[in-house]
């Protein structure tokens, strides 16, 4: 890392485990040295949190804090400025005939896409994310991810989603996706960094543990599952994992990083079976958008009918929300 | 700071079809038993849920001739094709009413319905799919050419599952051709007279099945009854051995399975999450009244800080309260008396030295509850180490090496199961040939299956249930 860019360099790593990213060898040691994920065990724990009834006030609490939690996303090589401002729109008042639904976190979008949003947002409070480094496949050079980064953070996206080098990953190559990490991350300068691992491609538990790792070591502030153009996308036990990944991280070194699943998650149902994981495994302070993102295009719409049909007491129909 | 405050999901009392009053059941009917009729309450509120009519000795000696006379009369010469018919639709009749039957164990036992409903009923009705599949096989499962059922079996089961228990007794001895006089716990009685209900309903023979609600004292008598042929008992060591001096020297089978104080043993390259959560399901699945429960974890020294920092924080996020909630994780201890033994167990714990930590999670102000507690720096010198809790109370030890965690998973009176956590094959497989237990898990805890035998080593009993090796207990071969 050159002097220039110091002065927005990542975070140093925090002291308790300075040692583990002194080298290659001992990167590889730390990650290898990780608990190993038992595959029936965890999926059986997901499957039983998932059965948590929440019904009444907690289920619009839920509704309501996983509106809040949303990054409004349109991630097709048709996007239009027509179609982020509409998205935009939509993000700022999700259901117009009902004032007092929440806004979502953020709106998500290719980097060439980022001042349009940002323009169409500006004051809103909704955020205004990026996915770049070569978004979904990644599979560019550096300097074209640093680039494309840059791209977004000057057009004044709040928060960027980079992806891992999935390739670089599963060849053990852990010290190179650590220095690339930290290399966007210092690119991002005040915006939040999210690093997607794609998880569907990582295989195993195992190895989403350790990319997880390796993303909060390298100055994550989020670590998020998928870019949703990959089958299977977010899971519920690749997300206990992870967000088991944060809660370790807080317990040894005091600081807060964020979790989100993206892809996938399509009802009110499965969103709220995602915030009992929140609670119950990384804990009630996670149950903040700073903290935990859903990456969902049509759980919006979902929830926003289900809410509906708790304050009114039935069910409206999609015909009265908006396509957008 | 925003709370996710689940709201209460109960499950209507109203699915239970709860009575005012339970009879005894004989010879097909239900009959006015001639003891004194106890009252069972709902733990969870110390209300009383219904009044129950018990049997008295001559009841006993009425329920064994009945079952004699049906033993001789249909049962043992149906041919298995037919017995199973019955098993197959008493399975059903327990699947078709699990809804009722999980409600009133729930209401009964004290256990939370989430347990209740996808655990105990299922598993019973399983039970009885399984066994009716067996009913028709037992000349060709092994055991010679013609194995005879063995006559009329006493059967004493316990509180902690009762319609479970009660279907792990019953089925094989039905699949065999035997028939039954079984007397349920005196706290939890119910959900074995409706049981009584579906053998009506399955048209099974009068007699075949006999059930005898009553205290220790009709136990005795159906043990030292001289019409009975087999014992089999489910319960604590004490009166297991009380039964094996009883039966001494008569030409009565026997199977206990009795009391445990597993050890649930967590080596450093374990999978360290999981491992809290077999931990977690070990000791507190049912407020730990579990034989099979790992109330002893032997933790690897290296790793015991890091164990016991995510134990008690996984441990604190456990929810106890009503057991009808479908949210809660932890219900109600079965009755008074076994909540005044836990806690003075407990307070022994803190006198000989270990380390008390206990959830700091609301428990309800009625009824018998005890929330969830974790021992630390135990030693295999004290109580909470060596006997039996029956309750939500885990005991922490370490071990430095796998030597030192086989000797010190063994070092106990008792032998029924231990777990084994850590990603070694080659160790799992070495460990669960040092350990003298009757079920090792590996990465694992509490599963059960109909076809794995189910038993112990020396003062956790003799005999097995389930799997071809739990027929043979009902058979003369």
């Amino acid at each position: 890392m050159t002097a220039t860019t110091s002065t927005s360099a990542a975070p140093a790593t925090p002291a308790p485990l300075v040692d583990a990213t002194r080298d290659d060898a001992s990167l590889r040691r730390f990650l290898l040295g990780l608990p190993g994920v038992d595959q029936v065990g965890v999926e059986q724990r997901a499957a039983g949190l998932g059965t948590r009834s929440i019904k009444k006030d907690a289920k619009r609490w839920a509704i309501d804090t996983a509106i809040s939690m949303v990054d409004l996303t349109t991630l097709e090589g048709a996007d239009t400025h027509g179609k982020v401002r509409a998205l935009a729109a939509k993000a700022v008042r999700p259901d117009p005939e009902r004032q007092d639904t929440p806004r979502v976190a953020a709106v998500c979008v290719y980097p060439d896409m980022v001042a349009t949003a940002v323009e169409a947002l500006k004051g809103s409070g909704v955020h205004v994310a990026s996915v770049a480094t070569g978004f979904p496949a990644g599979r560019t050079s550096r300097e074209i991810k640093l680039a494309d980064t840059k791209i977004a953070v000057d057009a004044g996206a709040h928060e960027v989603d980079m992806v891992i080098d999935r390739g670089a990953f599963l060849e053990g190559r852990y010290m190179d996706v650590f220095e690339e990490i930290q290399a966007i991350k210092a690119a991002c300068g005040d915006a939040h960094l999210k690093v997607i691992l794609e998880t569907g491609e990582l295989a195993t538990y195992d190895n989403v543990r350790r990319a997880s790792w390796l993303a909060l070591l390298a100055g994550g502030d989020f670590i998020k599952t998928s870019t949703g153009k990959v089958s299977p996308a977010a899971t519920l036990p690749v997300t206990h994992i992870m967000l088991q990944a944060v809660h370790d991280w807080h317990v040894q070194t005091g600081e807060l990083r964020g979790v989100k699943p993206a892809g996938g998650i399509r009802t009110t149902k499965d969103a709220i079976k995602y915030l009992v994981a929140v609670h119950e495994v990384a804990g009630e302070q996670w149950l903040v958008p700073d903290l935990f993102r859903f990456g969902a295009s049509s759980l919006l719409n979902d929830l926003l009918l289900q809410r509906r049909t708790q304050v009114d007491g039935h069910y409206s129909g999609p015909d009265y929300v908006t396509v957008d | 700071m925003p709370v996710f405050e689940y709201a209460p999901a109960p499950e209507s009392r109203a699915i239970a079809n709860l009575k005012d009053h339970y009879k005894p059941f004989v010879d097909g009917e239900f009959v006015d038993g001639s003891g004194e009729p106890l009252k069972t309450i709902n733990p969870a509120t110390e209300e009383v849920l219904a009044e129950v009519g018990t049997a008295s000795k001559s009841d006993v000696d009425t329920a064994v001739k009945a079952a004699r006379k049906a033993y001789n009369g249909a049962w043992s010469k149906m041919p298995g094709t037919e017995r199973a018919k019955y098993l197959f639709r008493i399975a059903r009749l327990i699947q078709e009413r699990s809804r009722e039957l999980a409600v009133l164990e729930s209401l009964d036992n004290g256990k939370p319905i989430k347990e209740s409903r996808d655990s105990d009923i299922p598993t019973a009705a399983a039970h009885f799919f399984y066994h009716a599949g067996w009913a028709d096989k037992l000349e060709y499962a092994g055991y010679g050419a013609n194995p005879r059922p063995l006559g009329v079996a006493g059967q004493i089961i316990p509180w902690n599952f009762p319609l479970l228990m009660l279907a792990w007794k019953i089925a094989p001895a039905l699949a065999t051709g035997n028939t039954v006089v079984l007397k349920p716990a005196e706290t939890t009685p119910l959900t074995a007279l409706v049981f009584a209900e579906i053998c009506q309903q399955a048209e099974l023979p009068p007699g075949v099945v006999n059930i005898l609600p009553g205290a220790g004292d009709i136990g005795a008598s159906i043990v030292e009854h001289a019409g009975i042929d087999k014992i089999a008992f489910t319960g604590s060591t004490e009166v297991g051995k009380a039964i094996q001096r009883q039966v001494a020297g008569t030409p009565k089978k026997l199977t206990l399975e009795l009391g445990g104080k597993a050890a649930n043993i967590v080596f450093e390259d374990a999978p360290l999450d999981q491992a809290i959560e077999g931990i977690v399901n070990g000791i507190f699945f049912n407020q730990g009244h579990v034989c099979c429960a790992g109330s002893r974890l032997l933790v690897q020294e290296s790793i015991a800080e890091e164990v016991l920092e995510k134990l008690r924080y996984r441990v604190s996020t456990l929810r106890v309260g009503d057991p009808l909630d479908k949210n809660t994780d932890v219900g109600a201890i079965n009755s008074a008396e076994q909540l005044a033994k836990i806690r003075g167990l407990v307070e022994s714990g803190d006198a000989e030295g270990a380390q008390r930590w206990t959830s700091p999670c609301p428990v309800p102000e009625r009824g018998f509850f005890f929330a969830p507690t974790v021992f630390a720096n135990v030693h295999q010198s004290m109580r909470i180490a060596r006997e039996e809790i029956f309750g939500p109370v885990l005991s922490v030890l370490t071990f430095r090496t796998p030597d030192e965690a086989v000797a010190k998973a063994n070092n106990t009176p008792y032998g029924l199961s231990a777990g084994i956590w850590t990603e070694k094959g080659s160790r799992i497989l070495w460990m669960a040939n040092q350990l003298r237990a009757g079920v090792v898990w590996a990465n694992t805890f509490n599963r059960f299956d109909p076809a794995a035998p189910f038993g112990g080593y020396q003062e956790s009993g003799f005999g097995r249930e389930g799997g071809r090796t739990g027929l043979e207990a009902y058979l003369s071969v």
